[in-house]
C-alpha cells in the first residue's frame, strides 16, 4: 500500500458488503466457541458456566485432554518446520529451471500447477494408493527391496509419506510464486550482470534472490498456514495414526469436536488454535507493511 | 584499448539471410570504431542502434558478418569475454549492495586485489560525485543516482575495449542531464576509452561524440563529424534529422549551375555536370542560410513567425513548397509578403535523397 | 538467461516425481479389483472401462460431480463481487478502522476450518441452510471473500488513481465509472482473484463434506461410499479420483498463459 490514498469515511459503504459476509460467515460462529469454551454441559442441551475451566485444562500437560493437544500442537509445528524447509528451497530450484520461452513454457506450467488443483482427499487417495504395501507403487517396492515401510503400522513411514505428500502437492505453488517473481526481473539486469562478469551463484544471490523476498514471504506464510491447518489428506492416508503420530491440531480438534462432541474442550482448543494463527499473521501483517514503508521511504 | 571493426556485420531476427533489406533490423554495415574515440549512434527509436550496441556487446550474436576486436574475431565469444562495458538506458543496480559495493562488483569478479579495487572505486566516484553515498545501500537512491551508478560500473574497469551506453541518459532530470554528459566528457578524456553513445537526441550526440553514426531504418546513413553532418548532410534524412528545425529540401529541376523551382531560378554555389539538365532534384539549404528580406531574392509567403528568442524564424511558402527561413536581426515584416535569400555556397543538391557532390564553381572557372 | 542442460533434467525430475503417483492413480482406474489385488504392474494386464461405468451410469455420482461445480461456482462469483468494491476502497481511501479490518479480513484467510467446521454446522442448521450447496457456497466465503480482496487490492493499487480522477473530471458518474472503466482496466485481477477462488473452494474438502449429508453431497462425500464394510473398491476409487482432476486440468489448460503474472498476485 503506498500511502497517496485520501481520507474518507465514506469508503465504509464499499467496505459493508464484505463486512456483513465477515460477521456471518466468522464473528457470529467464533462467539458460538467462545459461548462453548466457557461452559460445560451434562448433556440435554443443559450448560453452565465453567470460567477458563477448559484454558486451564489444555494448558496443563498432566491432563488427558492438555497432553493431547499439546501433543498434537508440536507434532504440527514440527511438521510445518519440515515442509517449509524442503518446500522454499525446492520451488526455488524449480522455478530456476522453468524454460524461458517456447512452448515448453506453458506445457511445464500446466504440468506443475496441476497438483494445486486436486481436491484434498483425492490427493490423499492418490498417495494412500501409492503408498500401500499391498497395491502401491512405493510401498510395494520399498518392501520389495527390504526397507520395512507401513504408512499404517509405522509411525516414521506415516511421517515420511505426509510429508512426501504434502512436497508434492505444493512445492509447485511455491515455485510459481517465485516463478512470477522471475518474471518481474527486467532483461537488462541479467544482460548487465553477464557485462560485469558475474557468476551464477552471484546472479542468483544479488539479482534473483532480492527480487523474490517479497513473493517467498507471500509463500511462507500460505505454506505455514497451509500445513499448519492440514486436516483432509493426512486424515485420508492415515487417520491420524498410527496410534497418535500423525494426528495434527486439525484431525485432533475434528475428533474432539465432532467426533466425541466435546464441546468445551474442543471449542477452547479452537480459541488457542485460532489464537496462534493470528498472531503469525499479525506478525506477516506487520512486517510487510513495514517493508512496504521502508520502500516507499 | 581496442579498435573494432565492423565486417559486413547485419542482423535480421529469426535469423538467415532476408529476402529483402527490409528483412534486416541492421543492414550489413563496414566501419572501424577507432580506439580512443568517442562515437555517437543517432537515429530515431526502432532505427537499429540498440541492435548495434547489443551485437558489439555480444548480447546479440549477428545474423551475418564478422566482428572484430584488434584482430581477434569475437562474432561469436560471449559477452563476458569480450571485455566489454555497457550502461542501459534504466538504472540497473545490485539491490543487496552499497554504492561500493556496486562499483566493485566488475572487478570483484575479475579477480582485481582488494586495495586496487578500493583505489579505482575511489577514484569513479569522485568523477561522479558519489563519494558522499559510498557506504550507503543502493537500493534507497534516487534514480538519478542509481543511473549514475550504473555509469560508475560501466566505467570503473581501465582495460576494457569499449564502454557502450544505450540512451543512459534518459531517466535523468534535464538540469543533471547537461552536468553528466559534460562530465562523461571529461571522463572520455581521462580514460582514453573507446566509447560509444546510443542516443536519440541529436544534441546529446554532437556535444558527446568525436564522431556520429546517422541510422535510419537499419541502415548507417552517415558517419562524420557534428560539423559535417551539419555542413554536408550525405543523404536527406541526415539534413532533416540534424539540425532544429531541419534541412528544408525543394522539389525542382537541375539546370546547369542553377534549380529551377515553379518558374524562378536559384543559384547553386557548384556545378552539377553529372545531371541531365532538366532532372527532377530536391534541393537543401539549413534554415539558418536561407535569409528573408524585404525586397532581394524570391518572393514567398509568410505562414508564421517562430520567435525563438536568440532568433526568429519565418514559417514560409515558396511556390507551394514549405520553406523555414531566418528572419535577420532587426527586420520588421508587415503583412504576409517577403522574400528569401539563400546562401549558394550552402546549398546541396540531392538525387533519390542521396547528396551529389557537384563541382566548386571557383575551381570550374580556374579549370 | 539460457535454460542449461542442467534445468530441463532438474525440470524433468520433478515433473517425474510429480506424474509418477498421478500415473499410478490412472493405472489402478482402468484395472479390476482382483487384478489390482493379483499383482502389481506398471499397466493394465486386463484393461477395463468397468469402474468409469460404474461412476457414469450411478445419478448419486453425477449429483454430487454437479453439487460440488455448483458450489464452486457460487462462491466465486459471491467472492469476486463482494469483494470488488472493498478492495477498492482498501486501495484508494484511507479510513477510520482501515488497517484493523484489511488485518482482521486476512486472518480469516488463515483461520484453519477445522475451527470452523463445529460451529458452521450449528449455524447452518440454524437457519435452516444444512444439507444445501449454498451452505458450503457461503462457508468458503470464509476465507475466499479475504483472498479475493488481497488479490484485487494489488492489482487495483497497479491502476494509477490519476485514471479515477479524469474520469470524474470528464463527468462519469461513479457507477457508470466503475463498470465501464474500471472493471475492463483491473479484468486481469478479477480472473485471477476468481481462479484463486475457483481452485481453494474446489480443493477443500473439511467443510463441504461437514455441511452435508444426503441432498448436496460433493465428490469427496461420494467418494467415502469406496470405503465399505465389504473393504475398499480400489478400482471405483481410482476413477472418481482421476475424474476430479479433470475440472482442475481443464482451469488450468485456459489460464496457462497467464500463470505467470496470476501467481505475481498484482504485487510483484
Amino acid at each position: 500500500m503506498t500511502d497517496n490514498r485520501v481520507w474518507d469515511n465514506r469508503a465504509w459503504f464499499f467496505v459493508l458488503p464484505v463486512m456483513v459476509f465477515v460477521l456471518f460467515s466468522s464473528l457470529l460462529p467464533m462467539m458460538t466457541v467462545v459461548n462453548y469454551s466457557v461452559q460445560d454441559t451434562m448433556g440435554q442441551n443443559n450448560f453452565f458456566w465453567n470460567g477458563a475451566g477448559w484454558f486451564a485444562n489444555l494448558l496443563d500437560s498432566s491432563t488427558e485432554a492438555g497432553q493431547r493437544f499439546q501433543g498434537a500442537l508440536l507434532r504440527n509445528l514440527i511438521f510445518s518446520f519440515v515442509i517449509l524447509a524442503i518446500e522454499v528451497p525446492l520451488g526455488i530450484a524449480v522455478s530456476l529451471c522453468i524454460p524461458k520461452r517456447g512452448w515448453q513454457v506453458g506445457a511445464v506450467l500446466v504440468v506443475i500447477a496441476l497438483p494445486l488443483l486436486i481436491p484434498y482427499n483425492v490427493v490423499g487417495v492418490i498417495w494412500q494408493l501409492f503408498t500401500r504395501t499391498d497395491v502401491g507403487l512405493l510401498g510395494a517396492s520399498l518392501n520389495a527391496l527390504h526397507i520395512p515401510f507401513d504408512t499404517r503400522q509405522d509411525a516414521t513411514s506415516a511421517w515420511f509419506t505426509i510429508v512426501i505428500m504434502d512436497v508434492w502437492h505444493w512445492s509447485s505453488m511455491v515455485a510459481l510464486l517465485c516463478y512470477a517473481g522471475l518474471k518481474a526481473i527486467p532483461d537488462a539486469y541479467y544482460q548487465a550482470a553477464r557485462i560485469d562478469g558475474a557468476s551464477r551463484w552471484a546472479v542468483f544471490a544479488n539479482i534473483e534472490f532480492p527480487k523474490l523476498r517479497k513473493v517467498l514471504v507471500i509463500g511462507m506464510l500460505l505454506r505455514f498456514m497451509g500445513s499448519f491447518m492440514i486436516y483432509t489428506e493426512p486424515f485420508v492416508v492415515t487417520g491420524g495414526g498410527p496410534g497418535e503420530s500423525t494426528s495434527f491440531l486439525s484431525i485432533d480438534l475434528v475428533k474432539t469436536a465432532l467426533g466425541q462432541v466435546d464441546l468445551g474442550n474442543g471449542a477452547a482448543m479452537s480459541l488457542v488454535y485460532n489464537l496462534i494463527t493470528l498472531t503469525v499473521c499479525w506478525i506477516f501483517f506487520t512486517y510487510t507493511t513495514h517493508a512496504d514503508q521502508r520502500k516507499d521511504a | 584499448m581496442a579498435q573494432i571493426t565492423l565486417d559486413g556485420v547485419g542482423h535480421a531476427y529469426g535469423g538467415g539471410k532476408p529476402a529483402t533489406d527490409a528483412g534486416y533490423a541492421l543492414k550489413p554495415l563496414h566501419h572501424v570504431w577507432e580506439a580512443g574515440k568517442a562515437y555517437a549512434l543517432l537515429g530515431p527509436s526502432g532505427c537499429g542502434k540498440t541492435t548495434l550496441l547489443n551485437i558489439i556487446s555480444g548480447l546479440v550474436i549477428p545474423s551475418e558478418g564478422r566482428l572484430l576486436f584488434d584482430d581477434r574475431d569475437v562474432t561469436r565469444l560471449p559477452t563476458e569475454q569480450r571485455n566489454i562495458a555497457q550502461v542501459f538506458q534504466f538504472p540497473v543496480i545490485y539491490d543487496t549492495m552499497t554504492v561500493a559495493e556496486n562499483l566493485a562488483f566488475p572487478l570483484k569478479n575479475r579477480g582485481m586485489p582488494k586495495d586496487r579495487i578500493a583505489a579505482r572505486v575511489n577514484e569513479i566516484a569522485t568523477m561522479l560525485d558519489l563519494n558522499h553515498d559510498l557506504n550507503r545501500r543502493a537500493r534507497g537512491l534516487t534514480a538519478d543516482a542509481k543511473q549514475k551508478i550504473s555509469l560508475g560500473r560501466g566505467l570503473v574497469r581501465s582495460d576494457v575495449s569499449a564502454v557502450l551506453f544505450d540512451e543512459p541518459l534518459t531517466v535523468i532530470d534535464p538540469a543533471l542531464k547537461w552536468e553528466l554528459r559534460s562530465k562523461l566528457k571529461a571522463v572520455h578524456r581521462a580514460l582514453d576509452l573507446l566509447m560509444i553513445y546510443v542516443t536519440h537526441d541529436q544534441v546529446e550526440a554532437l556535444t558527446f561524440a568525436d564522431k556520429v553514426v546517422v541510422m535510419n531504418d537499419g541502415r548507417a546513413v552517415q558517419i562524420g563529424t557534428p560539423a559535417e553532418l551539419f555542413e554536408k548532410p550525405e543523404h536527406t534524412f541526415v539534413g532533416y534529422f540534424i539540425g532544429s528545425p531541419g534541412m528544408n529540401l525543394l522539389q525542382g529541376k537541375i539546370q546547369g549551375t542553377r534549380v529551377i523551382l515553379d518558374g524562378q531560378e536559384i543559384a547553386l554555389g557548384a556545378a552539377y555536370p553529372g545531371l541531365a539538365a532538366g532532372s527532377p532534384v530536391k534541393l537543401g539549404i539549413r534554415p539558418d542560410y536561407a535569409r528573408l528580406s524585404t525586397s532581394a531574392g524570391l518572393p514567398v509567403q509568410v505562414r508564421r513567425i517562430d520567435d525563438l528568442g536568440r532568433k526568429r524564424l519565418a514559417h514560409v511558402s515558396l511556390g507551394g513548397q514549405p520553406l523555414v527561413a531566418t528572419v535577420p536581426h532587426g527586420m520588421s515584416l508587415e503583412g504576409t509578403q517577403a522574400c528569401v535569400q539563400f546562401d549558394p555556397a550552402r546549398t546541396h543538391i540531392y538525387v533519390d535523397d542521396h547528396r551529389v557532390e557537384g563541382q566548386s564553381l571557383s575551381e570550374g572557372r580556374a579549370a | 538467461m539460457q535454460s542449461s542442460a542442467a534445468n530441463r533434467v532438474g525440470m524433468a525430475l520433478y515433473i517425474l516425481f510429480l506424474m509418477v503417483p498421478i500415473y499410478w492413480l490412472i493405472n489402478l482406474s482402468f484395472k479390476t479389483n482382483p487384478d489390482i489385488l493379483a499383482s502389481l504392474s506398471f499397466w493394465p494386464q486386463h484393461p477395463t472401462l468397468e469402474n468409469y461405468q460404474k461412476i457414469f451410469i450411478d445419478p448419486d455420482w453425477h449429483a454430487s460431480f454437479l453439487n460440488s461445480i455448483s458450489y464452486v461456482l457460487i462462491n466465486t462469483v459471491i467472492s469476486v463481487a463482494v469483494a470488488l468494491p472493498a478492495a477498492y476502497a482498501f486501495s484508494r481511501y484511507r479510513f477510520v478502522g482501515d488497517k484493523p479490518l484489511f488485518f482482521w479480513l486476512l486472518s480469516n484467510l488463515m483461520a484453519p476450518p477445522a475451527v470452523y467446521a463445529m460451529p458452521f454446522f450449528n449455524l447452518y442448521s440454524a437457519v435452516g441452510l444444512f444439507d444445501s450447496i449454498w451452505a458450503v457456497a457461503l462457508a468458503h466465503c470464509l476465507f475466499n471473500v479475504p483472498l479475493a480482496v488481497w488479490i484485487l487490492e494489488g492489482f487495483i493499487s497497479g491502476v494509477p488513481r490519476e485514471i479515477d480522477e479524469t474520469a470524474m473530471i470528464d463527468g462519469y458518474s461513479f457507477p457508470r465509472f466503475f463498470i465501464k472503466i474500471f472493471l475492463p482496466l483491473i479484468a486481469n485481477g478479477i480472473g485471477v482473484a476468481a481462479f484463486f477462488c475457483f481452485m481453494f473452494s474446489w480443493v477443500e474438502q473439511l467443510l463441504a463434506t461437514t455441511l452435508t449429508t444426503v441432498d448436496a453431497k460433493p465428490i469427496a462425500g461420494m467418494m467415502s461410499r469406496a470405503y465399505s464394510a465389504a473393504g475398499l473398491d480400489w478400482g471405483l476409487l481410482s476413477a472418481a479420483g482421476v475424474l476430479t482432476m479433470i475440472p482442475g486440468a481443464i482451469v488450468i489448460w485456459f489460464v496457462r498463459n497467464h500463470i505467470a503474472k496470476g501467481f505475481a498476485l498484482g504485487r510483484v
